[in-house]
């Protein structure tokens, strides 16, 4: 082999250039920046689950650990740690309910229901469980 | 209306340069004319180097995919006027790796394409002397993703993807669906493992932004949350019913 064949050899050779994607690549949009909240959201929902663990345990063991739990919430950090954990959670349930009707497809008599109807069921159904565990928790 | 518009055409010769750079070119601001007007114009008067794709011109092909001032855009279709007066920005589509100036390297989507096995799969019979017969309503079911062109601008547009290259992706799982909800087709089953792996359609964190993007309206964010739904009951109705599967 030639010299200048060697050469065009390594000329032709394909290099694809790859873009790296940007750190902050999630910023510059907002479906990306809610996306990326939505995947957030899942840590505070997991906060939610030890907390209702811990109010559970306090619960249990009795008057005087339940009241040291309600002092402990009552801490000004706790709690707007637990506002924020309630507003990422009620994101994360509420694109939860929005994405239903994508992924559920409803015949009835052969007609497919209209995506706004199973969205609302969805809302609906969240908001008399939501009413019933209300009535029980302050009744 | 001004007579001509600037176009940032991204620039990647391989030969020539390590990464893309953009160059810029003054091309007539028809009302007719679309962006592939606009370099079809480059690549006739004025720089015959630019290197990119085409084909129909008329949102059939699939090949003119690129991006345009950062949005993921069939470039038959994206007219010059809406970016009046300027400049407009046209690089290769994102995700992709960039072979020259605005073309991509496909190989990866076709690879994932033939994964799913998008073609009806009859089990028991021979083919038969004329159709398979279906009712307008059982055409209904697929049509919508029957529409898919493959110019992947849904590949473009999801981050997902572009984090993840191993992610089956937007397009393969609305193609999937296709022929799972074809009456005609009996290869949902021979599908599953490729949309059900971790890979396939749990990747998918519902961005939307594939179903943004798409020219046809075949909605694959729809596709592939439809496809959870099977799938999550599927793997329930295999742990309650471990001999009655599929």
């Amino acid at each position: 082999m030639s010299d200048t064949t060697a050469t065009t050899r390594v000329r032709n050779q394909p290099r694809p250039y790859r873009r790296r994607v940007p750190i902050l690549w999630w910023v510059r949009r907002r479906s990306y920046l809610l996306f990326v909240a939505r995947e957030v959201s899942s840590v505070f929902v997991a906060w939610f689950v030890v907390f209702l663990l811990l109010l559970i345990r306090a619960v249990l063991a009795g008057d005087d650990a339940y009241q040291r739990f309600l002092d402990w919430t009552a801490n000004p950090f706790l709690l707007a740690l637990n506002v924020v954990a309630l507003l990422f959670v009620l994101l994360h349930a509420v694109t939860w309910f929005n994405l239903a009707p994508q992924a559920m497809v409803v015949k009835v008599r052969g007609r497919r229901l209209p995506p706004l109807l199973i969205a609302a069921a969805h809302f609906g159904a969240w908001a008399v469980v939501s009413a019933v565990v209300a009535w029980i928790v302050l009744g | 209306m001004a007579k001509s518009i600037t176009m940032q055409v991204a620039r990647y010769r391989p030969d020539r340069e390590a990464e893309p750079t953009m160059q810029s070119y003054d091309v007539p601001l028809r009302k007719d004319w679309a962006i592939l007007d606009g370099l079809n114009h480059i690549k006739d008067e004025l720089d015959g180097t630019l290197s990119y794709r085409w084909s129909c011109r008329m949102g059939i092909c699939g090949s003119c995919g690129m991006t345009v001032n950062g949005e993921p855009k069939l470039t038959c279709a994206t007219f010059l006027t809406d970016y009046a007066p300027g400049p407009v920005r046209v690089e290769p589509m994102r995700n992709f790796p960039v072979v020259r100036d605005l073309v991509v390297d496909i190989g990866d989507f076709m690879a994932k394409l033939s994964v799913v096995q998008p073609w009806i799969i009859r089990k028991d019979e021979e083919p038969p002397d004329g159709e398979y017969l279906q009712t307008p309503a059982e055409l209904e079911d697929y049509k919508q993703f029957s529409m898919c062109i493959n110019c992947m601008l849904c590949y473009s547009a999801c981050p997902i993807y572009g984090l993840n290259e191993h992610f089956l992706g937007p397009a393969a799982i609305a193609l999937a669906q296709r022929y799972n909800l074809d009456s005609r087709d009996q290869g949902s089953a021979d599908r599953m493992d490729a949309l059900s792996a971790s890979t396939g359609v749990w990747d998918c964190t519902y961005v939307g932004e594939c179903s943004t993007a798409c020219p046809k309206n075949v909605d694959p964010a729809g596709a592939i949350q439809r496809y959870k739904l099977t799938a999550a009951s599927e793997t329930l109705k295999a742990f309650f019913m471990p001999r009655g599967g599929r």
